[in-house]
């Protein structure tokens, strides 16, 4: 009988101690459709390896709601291991003394070795790993109806010259060229690809990333502002307040033209079973090709004080970097994975086309910039300040000079 | 039979009377302590939950605040960044026009559906649950419906296309210089039944006796509304001024349903601006001194208006 019991405290032991249960908790919001399939499939892999999945999912307003849940919880000092956090955001989160160090896994997976420089600069707090990247979305992107296209004789636009001329006929026919969703957002998405046209790829640095106040104030600014309200004669009048997904699903139908949007929209064109080169064109934003502008999705780890868990967020953030999740999520998602080992054959032809530009802007270190409008170049502040002015700018009868002197005072008081 | 009954029953109330005195001379701590005991909670949790919270906005709209508190001081550092932010400045100028008006008309709105009522016609049970119908709904409701009804794709302006009127244009919402008064339309439908709901109980309340009394003095009925009536109403004006006045400068609902604080920013408003700097942006220091400025707008407005009006009542 003693035996017996001391048999089964020794066998408890030695499980225990080979399988060290943990729970990761994770805070996200990836609850629609698609998102919701991508994620369960971490949450199996976590499950398949032996620890337990508490899901912390908060729905709606772009993640809003979960940062603000995100930040009530680190406070009261009772953080998720892990939360959906991105950007820049990072740093300010690690700053704050709330990230764990993922060094031991980072360095026996090769992270440093499969990730381009620029996706783990944005990972790393005081060089070291505090954040595990899920995918790359491609923010440059123009969607084009093809059928539209073809019945009026364009061919799809290489530069904002071909585009505005493309426009301008398609108008005179009646239908509406650009279906564009006025939201603060989507006004930044638009003028950030434009500013990547005008300006290229250096002066995009200059102005989103290191805040150059003559970049700012420069010329080519100001020509970036004149394009960017051209876009406002050629979408429809009820454009204000419209949902992306609801601009996009004009272009399914034939009602607009172009759409300029991040490769989430691809998700939109495959519901509705329409396919890449033969339906639609997936094209980079006009004057943009052979420039990359990035999103990366992240999930943040937070610091816990159970070693099992501990322990199961770290399996948690190797598992994300394994090329089985990087390929399911991915291609659920319409983003790319992050590795740049990745086998790219199960994928279709926008997100190929989308791989290519990603290995070739990073081997060459040149071309790949992170999104202003998507919160990787900036702080959530300069980032709102930025928003504010494209916005009102696209809104109301500024002037571009007006603009460039609004923009760069924003961008300073916001610093 | 009946006496002996009678008297033995005064005598058990004696007894009882004098149960009563000794219980409640010995028990007078409690009854004395009993309504402070249950009401501690509330006012404790007042304390801490509104003018705790309110203290601690105010401590941190002097601190340098970004994404969590922090308690590094600055002074008036983030009032002076909130009064140079244009945002700001809008959303002030947009309270200002959409308070004045949502107020001014729901009041008159109010008060004439409310007289007109009181002209005993039948149906009225009926009306005034039509009018009063639209208070049931959420602003979040009232918000998708009129931006839907207003959008110039879908709403008026197409059906009026559609049944041939092709030159009549009804754009507002999506017109950033007139976006403000769509709100203030869909405000005023959803409160002004609500405001005449007031009015009429305030009418129904008026002594009927002083109305007869200026009729017999040969007073007309515009004269009967205009000099007693509507002058005897004071306090019902000043509920429902009270009322509207907050919820215009907590506005937040509405907009956001309606227009989400655009096209651009044209119908920003303190409480979008508070919420979207504190929560979003992680500028809890700037949010934290708009949301003081807000208060204090609100104490300029009601203080006089409760000073003067309590006092006039004592008098």
């Amino acid at each position: 009988m003693f035996k017996k019991t001391l048999l089964a405290i020794a066998l408890g032991g030695t499980i225990a101690a080979t399988a060290q249960a943990g729970e990761v908790e994770v805070l996200h919001w990836w609850t629609s459709g698609g998102e919701a399939k991508s994620i369960a499939v971490l949450k199996e892999m976590v499950n398949d390896a032996g620890h337990s999945w508490k899901d912390f999912a908060v729905a709606g307003g772009g993640g809003e709601n979960a940062y603000t849940v995100l930040r009530s919880r680190a406070v009261s000092g009772n953080a998720p291991a892990s939360a959906q956090i991105k950007g820049l955001e990072i740093q300010e989160w690690g700053d704050l003394g709330f990230l764990a160090d993922l060094t031991p896994v980072a360095s026996s997976n090769n992270w440093d070795g499969i990730l381009p420089a620029v996706v783990s600069d944005v990972m790393k707090h005081d060089g070291k790993y505090v954040a595990a990247p899920v995918n790359v979305h491609r923010v440059n992107w123009m969607w084009a109806n093809k059928k539209v296209l073809d019945d009026n004789g364009i061919k799809p636009p290489k530069n904002m010259k071909e585009l505005w001329a493309a426009s301008e006929k398609l108008k005179a026919k009646g239908i509406t060229p650009i279906a564009h969703g006025g939201q603060p957002w989507q006004d930044a998405t638009t003028f950030e690809s434009i500013v990547l046209s005008v300006g290229g790829a250096d002066f995009f640095n200059d102005v989103f990333v290191e805040h150059d106040q003559k970049a700012l104030e420069s010329k080519t600014m100001k020509e970036s502002f004149d394009e960017f309200k051209k876009v406002k004669s050629y979408i429809d009048k009820g454009a204000p307040g419209r949902d992306w997904n609801v601009a996009t699903s004009m272009v399914i139908k034939g009602e607009a033209a172009f759409q300029f949007m991040g490769d989430w929209a691809k998700g939109e064109f495959s519901a509705a079973g329409k396919k890449p080169g033969t339906d639609y064109y997936c094209l980079a934003f006009p004057g943009t090709d052979g420039t990359f502008t990035f999103n990366i999705d992240s999930l943040a780890m937070f610091e816990q004080r159970n070693d099992d868990n501990k322990a199961a967020q770290m399996k948690m953030a190797e598992l994300i970097l394994s090329p089985k999740f990087q390929d399911v999520f991915n291609m659920n998602k319409g983003s790319i994975p992050v590795r740049l080992d990745q086998d790219m054959s199960g994928f279709d032809s926008c997100a190929q086309a989308s791989m290519e530009t990603f290995k070739a802007t990073s081997a060459a270190g040149k071309g790949l910039v992170p999104s202003m409008a998507h919160g990787m170049s900036t702080t959530s502040a300069i980032q709102g300040a930025i928003y504010d002015v494209a916005t009102e700018f696209f809104n109301s009868d500024m002037s571009s000079d007006e603009a460039v002197m609004k923009l760069s005072r924003a961008v300073r008081a916001a610093q | 039979m009946t006496t002996h009954n009678a008297q033995a029953s005064v005598l058990n109330e004696n007894k009882l009377d004098g149960n009563r005195m000794s219980t409640s001379k010995r028990s007078k701590g409690i009854d004395y302590w009993l309504p402070k005991l249950v009401l501690s909670p509330t006012v404790a949790i007042t304390i801490v939950f509104i003018y705790g919270f309110i203290l601690w906005t105010t401590i941190l709209s002097f601190t340098k605040s970004r994404i969590l508190p922090q308690y590094e001081f600055v002074g008036f550092e983030q009032y002076v960044k909130l009064f140079l932010n244009d945002r700001w400045m809008g959303a002030l100028a947009n309270l200002a026009i959409f308070g004045i008006l949502f107020i001014g008309i729901c009041m008159v709105v109010g008060l004439v559906f409310a007289i007109l009522l009181d002209q005993n016609i039948r149906a009225e049970g009926a009306l005034r649950t039509i009018y009063l119908y639209p208070m049931a709904l959420s602003f979040i409701v009232t918000g998708t419906v009129w931006k839907w009804i207003m959008n110039p794709t879908v709403g008026i302006e197409k059906f009026m296309h559609d049944i041939g009127f092709s030159g009549f244009s009804f754009d507002w919402i999506v017109d950033p210089d007139m976006a403000i008064y769509t709100v203030v339309i869909a405000g005023i439908w959803q409160s002004s039944g609500f405001v005449m709901a007031i009015f009429l109980a305030g009418l129904r309340g008026i002594d009927t006796s002083i109305i007869k009394a200026a009729q017999l003095d040969g007073a007309s009925l515009f004269a009967v509304y205009t000099r007693v009536i509507i002058p005897s109403m004071r306090p019902v004006f000043f509920s429902a001024f009270i009322m509207l006045a907050h919820i215009a400068i907590k506005s937040f609902d509405l907009i956001m349903a309606l227009t989400g604080g655009g096209p651009g920013n044209a119908t920003d408003v303190p409480a979008i601006f508070m919420y979207q700097f504190s929560f979003t942006r992680g500028q809890l220091g700037i949010g934290a001194s708009s949301a003081v400025i807000m208060l204090m707008g609100v104490t300029a407005i009601l203080i006089p208006y409760l000073y003067s009006e309590l006092r006039g009542e004592k008098q």
